[in-house]
């Protein structure tokens, strides 16, 4: 197999919160690699460290200790301003409430990260946004207001603004936490082939089934790497929607 | 990161928020339009006072007498008997800046016609009185040269004392009144001319020859004071100089020797009234200023509330590559985009309030540019002002939290 390039680099990182006079450590030595094309889940049941661990990979965060490594650039010396560089070139969120601007149509909404790169013209934002809604097959649904569409289609709409600026690796934090199975299943799809053709997907999740989609699975407890497996009988989602009872329609 | 696309982003916060946006702007459309209407009426009604006052004469300059020293003793203005006719001769004869000049004599009485009497006053003049007052002649003639050198017993007289001494049905010309038992013949009647500024009836009065009343009436040889018109308002300070160092030679002052006369200008009475006005307008701008200040606060309390309940959207914003300065500038734009949209619509509110204003009152209406220019940039001011703590509130959300609120 051919060596691929590394992408996310974590080494002996270490995170502490402290409250009052306690000091909680939320990550304790961990160290990860994620490699160019991967599909990992990160798991983990609440407080285990799979949130900090995200905000962190997300440099919305600071580790206190250790060294995290984002496609070849060291995050631990950065400043706020240079993060937020880093967020908007290398990075892309989906959040499980999909966080979509209220009366915004999806195109804008796709828009978003482009607008606080100034290196991209009006017309090129535009193009692209275009592309990333093509992408995830809402093309047709350009000028709808959130409300105007389906839980579904605005996770669909949060995927396509999270792919619009080419980010090296795309954090998905229970993207289908608020969805029902179908249309989990449906998402998954969307990730599944999005990874098909290249893209790095770091989907944090605390149910077993979904992490069944991706390729690797590393499982969080304490604040430490407690498991680390490679996915077999990966499940695909295109091949589970096919089987699953055809929902007849109450009028 | 660039302007337009910040403006972009805030005037589209904006547009999702279009009532609330509306509503917020409502306290510095007020405030705005409350300074400019408040300005524009009070300069109106200061316009208005000058009108009223130049309508009593274009560029009166009135002599009195002054002051006067005898032995150490200082002798009141009234009494004075310092102005002569030969003052009013050396007048007419050397200045340059004076239109008009004539000599006041006057005296208070009561004027009879047959079992009609009424109180009113007698003012000695000669032709040039109506020219300087702006009285006009209704019907009749003024006196001539002869009859003021003759010491003739003729007169002109105004509305009240016709319509309080004669029967409609009567044609005043060419009747006698009686006037501190004088026969007086009415040769002439003046055109209506109303209420001063002052509340004085400008109609209750009877001219007559100076002569006569000084003579005849009165019994002395000096006058009471000299009434005059420049020849244009703003030459009215160059008549009032030339007034005094005319009669000072006249009256033989030596330097150092304050004036025994005094000269007065309408320009002068005029100030004084305006500026009673101007603090009249002043105090209303300040009053409206301070709604201007409470819309401003209104401002910052909307902004902060906006950014509470838009706090995801600024973690959302944060977490695909906003900086705090982007947001900051966001929030900053919003305010002041806000302030300045309700600066525009309450000039505009201010100067409708004050066309309808002014034209209820009878005022002139006075679009004063300075007011509307400084409320444009008291605007801006308060929209930087009362948007810039909100917006710092919001840069300095962490992005974390600022993403998970719910």
């Amino acid at each position: 197999m051919a060596m691929s390039k590394v992408i996310i680099k974590v080494s002996d990182l270490r995170k502490d919160y402290y409250i009052g006079e306690v000091t909680v450590h939320a990550l304790r030595k961990v160290d990860m690699e994620i490699n160019e094309g991967e599909f990992v889940a990160i798991m983990g049941a609440s407080g285990s460290g799979k949130s900090t661990m995200l905000n962190i990979l997300g440099c919305l965060d600071k580790p206190t200790s250790g060294e995290y490594m984002l496609d070849g650039v060291a995050m631990s010396k950065m400043n706020k301003n240079q993060l937020a560089l880093l967020r908007n070139q290398k990075l892309g969120f989906i959040f499980q409430s999909y966080n979509l601007l209220p009366r915004t149509t999806a195109l804008e909404n796709v828009e978003l990260p482009l607008y606080y790169n100034p290196k991209i013209k009006s017309k090129e934002r535009l193009e692209r946004a275009k592309h990333a809604l093509d992408l995830v097959g809402l093309a047709d649904r350009m000028h709808h207001m959130p409300n105007q569409l389906s839980g579904g289609q605005q996770q669909r709409v949060a995927i396509a603004r999270s792919l619009v600026n080419d980010p090296v690796v795309i954090l998905a934090d229970e993207a289908t936490g608020n969805l029902d199975t179908r249309t989990s299943y449906e998402i998954m799809e969307l990730f599944q082939k999005l990874n098909d053709q290249g893209k790095t997907i770091v989907f944090v999740t605390h149910e077993p089934d979904i992490a069944r989609f991706m390729k690797r699975n590393i499982v969080f407890r304490d604040g430490r790497i407690q498991k680390e497996s490679v996915v077999i009988n990966r499940l695909f989602a295109s091949e589970l929607i096919k089987n699953l009872p055809v929902e007849t329609e109450v009028i | 990161m660039n302007y337009t696309n910040l403006s972009k982003i805030a005037v589209n916060a904006l547009k999702r928020n279009k009532f609330r946006s509306i509503l917020t702007m409502l306290g510095i459309i007020i405030g705005v339009g409350s300074v400019i209407a408040m300005l524009s009426i009070g300069q109106g009604s200061k316009k208005s006072i000058q009108n009223q006052i130049s309508s009593m004469g274009s560029n009166l300059v009135f002599v009195m007498p002054g002051s006067q020293q005898r032995g150490g003793v200082m002798m009141g203005n009234s009494n004075a008997k310092t102005l002569t006719l030969s003052d009013v001769e050396k007048l007419q004869k050397e200045s340059q800046y004076l239109a008009a000049i004539s000599p006041q004599v006057s005296t208070s009485g009561q004027a009879v016609n047959g079992n009609k009497n009424w109180p009113t006053s007698c003012t000695g003049v000669n032709a040039e009185y109506l020219t300087i007052r702006k009285y006009e002649l209704e019907d009749g003639r003024i006196f001539t040269e002869k009859e003021i050198n003759s010491l003739a017993k003729v007169c002109i007289v105004g509305q009240t004392v016709v319509e309080n001494l004669f029967d409609k049905s009567i044609d005043p010309v060419g009747q006698t009144l009686r006037f501190s038992g004088i026969p007086f013949k009415i040769i002439g009647v003046l055109k209506e001319k109303g209420e001063s500024s002052m509340g004085q009836d400008q109609d209750d009065l009877i001219l007559a020859p100076y002569t006569s009343v000084q003579r005849r009436i009165l019994a002395i040889t000096h006058i009471q004071s000299i009434s005059t018109s420049a020849v244009s308002e703003d030459k009215s300070d160059e008549a009032i100089k030339e007034i005094e160092t005319i009669l000072r030679l006249e009256h033989n002052l030596k330097e150092g020797e304050a004036n025994d006369f005094q000269v007065r200008s309408q320009a002068e009475m005029i100030q004084t009234f305006t500026s009673v006005s101007d603090m009249l307008t002043m105090l209303l701008g300040a009053i409206a200023g301070i709604s201007l200040l409470v819309g401003g606060i209104g401002i910052m309390n909307i902004m902060f509330v906006s950014v509470t309940e838009r706090t995801k959207e600024i973690g959302l914003r944060m977490s695909v590559g906003g900086r705090g300065i982007d947001i900051l500038m966001q929030f900053l734009i919003e305010a002041v985009l806000l302030s300045i949209i309700g600066g525009i619509i309450g000039i505009l509110f201010g100067l409708a309030i004050s066309f309808v204003a002014t034209s209820l009152l009878n005022f002139p209406m006075i679009i004063m540019t300075e007011a509307i220019v400084v409320s444009f940039l008291v605007c801006s001011a308060i929209g930087i002002f009362f948007g810039w703590y909100p917006a710092k509130k919001a840069a300095n959300l962490n992005p974390i939290d600022a993403v998970r609120h719910e």
